[in-house]
């Protein structure tokens, strides 16, 4: 990781959705997906998304892809700003960024056989056609770890962890320098998760792309991530390095993360639960820092005001007043 | 996200699911049959009827058109199956050219109203917005009507002629397949696959032809299927009231009216047999449709 331009960079990312109601469909209320999040992630380079359901990541990652439009706020990839960019001057962008989704079965189009799959953002860029995207196809496949004779098959013949491989190989049909992963990996079984990310990680390592990882799941962004971002009710609460985050959690809302994730030992005492009740609803967000309904730690002043992301240490942000402002060290 | 997977319909797994295990062809389809009774039965009706329109005029016995007026209201005999009509033309003639007009009225009528139904189903449900709202307040307007009385209507004013029947009873059709095709789109569109669509940078154009509407064919069948029953029965019914087919090319429904009112207890054969023939053929239609919409859409099963 150099210290380069980096590749993807958000600035007061924030998309706000309106709730009408009533006859006139008249706005009620707002929900704050995301409320002003700002990262960075350089060339090559991992960068891990957690936090609970509903906290906005998913939004975040399509905010990215301009699959949603943001409410405001800046997107900057390679240096050139693409919110506010045409359907048609995005075109050339969107072979720069793909995005593995969630859902396996539900984010390949059943109509449609592997190799089409694979092959149609080929033909949809003009990069290839006839038989050069067929061998294009057939490489990617090998990449991905399934077999040419594969491509003739539909969506339903493959397992899980196959239908996955064929949403990376599409992804990666484009040669794009980041890939936006939305919980590549939570639908599938244990045993499978580790072969996907073994795989993401080695295809990072051979063609040098930088991912957005999107995951609930500690473990699985522990593995793969370089850096590591911790998202509360539409704010990013925490980033740092992975080692650094993992050794170090500043943010009482990191800790009890980490807290929460199950040993692989019986006989490991449990600490007791850091953080208790449900996540507030986005759409009457609590004023000051958004944690401070279920934090243990909180004070007056987390009522009031908003902390904002400042230095804690080396390459590691918090956003908390503890500690004038540099959260809570174990 | 917490999209559901449920819209797109999976012929092969949901074939496998009604317990066709084996992948051959005919030893499937043989499975089906079995499992199937009545859509089978269904079917072999509409196979009898589309082979009697084909070949109308090898199977007739008479010209349906010619008058012979030594043979008036003859009853059913060996020279007429099914009797004469006031003309001393063939019924058994008759209601076989008959079913050239019902199927090609039935067929016209369901591929056109479809054709229409789908384009506007997907440009609703894709582009929503105020052109979805005008679509869904027109289709309110057309659905409030009855079909036959919509289909009376188009008729008194585009005047009586097989392409005019057609399509009278077309646009009555255009409603529900839309409303179909659009609830499909709606539901499509959240899909993930077309979300990758977008981030591939797809037009809007073929993201909607190659990835939508393929997907909302199974559904699109069952509906048509069921939809070419009432379009018989409505050709019937608008000819029976004198605005479908013009003289003298027969039309099931015409025979009917013909001589419902004077004959009915004469020459009872000019009633029953046309009768027999509009309520075999929409049985028949009716009962393949239900099996079809079993076996491609079993979460529509009643």
């Amino acid at each position: 990781m150099s210290d380069q331009r980096p590749l993807l960079e958000v600035t007061d990312l924030v998309k706000h959705y309106a709730v009408r109601g009533g006859v006139l469909r008249r706005r009620v209320g707002t929900v704050h997906a995301v409320d002003g999040v700002s990262f960075s992630v350089a060339k090559g380079e991992t960068l891990g998304l957690v936090g609970e359901s509903g906290c906005g990541k998913s939004t975040v990652a399509r905010a990215v892809l301009r699959l949603v439009e943001p409410s405001s706020g800046a997107i900057k990839l390679n240096g050139t700003d693409i919110t506010g960019l045409s359907k048609a001057e995005m075109r050339p962008h969107r072979r720069s960024m793909q995005i593995v989704f969630q859902d396996p079965f539900a984010s390949l189009n059943p109509r449609m056989t592997a190799g089409d799959i694979v092959g149609e953002p080929l033909a949809v860029h003009g990069l290839a056609t006839g038989r050069a995207q067929q061998e294009r196809v057939a490489e990617l496949f090998a990449q991905v770890g399934l077999r040419p004779d594969q491509m003739k098959n539909y969506p339903h013949q493959f397992s899980g962890g196959q239908r996955q491989r064929i949403c990376i190989a599409r992804a990666l049909s484009l040669g794009p320098s980041l890939i936006v992963c939305d919980e590549p990996v939570s639908a599938l079984d244990v045993s499978i998760q580790a072969q996907v990310i073994n795989l993401l990680i080695d295809l990072q390592r051979k063609n040098d792309f930088s991912y957005l990882f999107i995951a609930h799941d500690l473990a699985v962004v522990a593995h793969i991530s370089h850096r590591v971002a911790v998202m509360y009710l539409g704010r990013i609460v925490e980033i740092a390095d992975k080692s650094e985050l993992f050794a170090n959690p500043r943010h009482p809302y990191t800790q009890a993360l980490l807290a929460s994730v199950p040993v692989a030992d019986p006989k490991a005492k449990r600490l007791a639960p850091m953080v208790d009740g449900d996540v507030p609803s986005p759409i009457n967000p609590p004023s000051g820092c958004a944690f401070h309904t279920r934090c243990r730690y909180v004070m007056d002043r987390c009522k009031v005001e908003r902390p904002a992301l400042v230095e804690a240490g080396e390459r590691h942000q918090v956003a908390c007043w503890l500690n004038d402002g540099t959260g809570r060290p174990e | 996200m917490g999209t559901s997977r449920v819209t797109t319909i999976n012929f092969e797994s949901e074939l496998r699911r009604a317990g066709a295990h084996s992948t051959h062809g005919w030893r499937r389809l043989a499975f089906l049959a079995q499992r199937y009774l009545l859509g089978t039965i269904g079917l072999v009706i509409m196979v009898m009827f589309v082979w009697m329109a084909i070949s109308a005029d090898l199977i007739a016995r008479y010209d349906p058109l010619s008058v012979d007026s030594a043979q008036r209201l003859a009853p059913p005999s060996a020279a007429h199956w099914m009797g004469t009509d006031s003309f001393g033309r063939d019924v058994w003639s008759r209601i076989i050219h008959g079913a050239r007009i019902s199927l090609a009225v039935g067929i016209g009528a369901t591929a056109l109203g479809s054709s229409i139904g789908v384009i506007v189903g997907l440009v609703s449900g894709y582009l929503s917005g105020w052109v979805d709202l005008l679509f869904q307040r027109i289709t309110d307007i057309l659905q409030a009507l009855p079909l036959l009385v919509l289909a009376l209507v188009m008729t008194a004013a585009l005047g009586p002629s097989l392409p005019n029947v057609i399509i009278a009873i077309a646009i009555p059709l255009i409603p529900t397949v839309a409303r179909v095709i659009r609830a499909n789109t709606l539901a499509l569109r959240e899909q993930p696959f077309v979300e990758a669509a977008k981030s591939i940078g797809m037009s809007e154009t073929r993201i909607a032809l190659r990835h939508v509407l393929p997907n909302t064919l199974a559904p699109l069948i069952v509906l048509a299927t069921a939809q070419l029953g009432s379009t018989i029965l409505t050709e019937a019914s608008l000819s029976f009231l004198g605005l479908g087919i013009p003289e003298p090319y027969p039309s099931w429904g015409r025979m009917l009216s013909e001589s419902a009112a004077e004959y009915v207890r004469t020459a009872p054969w000019l009633v029953i047999f046309p009768g027999v023939a509009i309520s075999l053929a929409v049985f028949g239609t009716n009962l393949f449709g239900d099996a079809l919409r079993d076996i491609l859409d079993p979460r529509q099963r009643g």
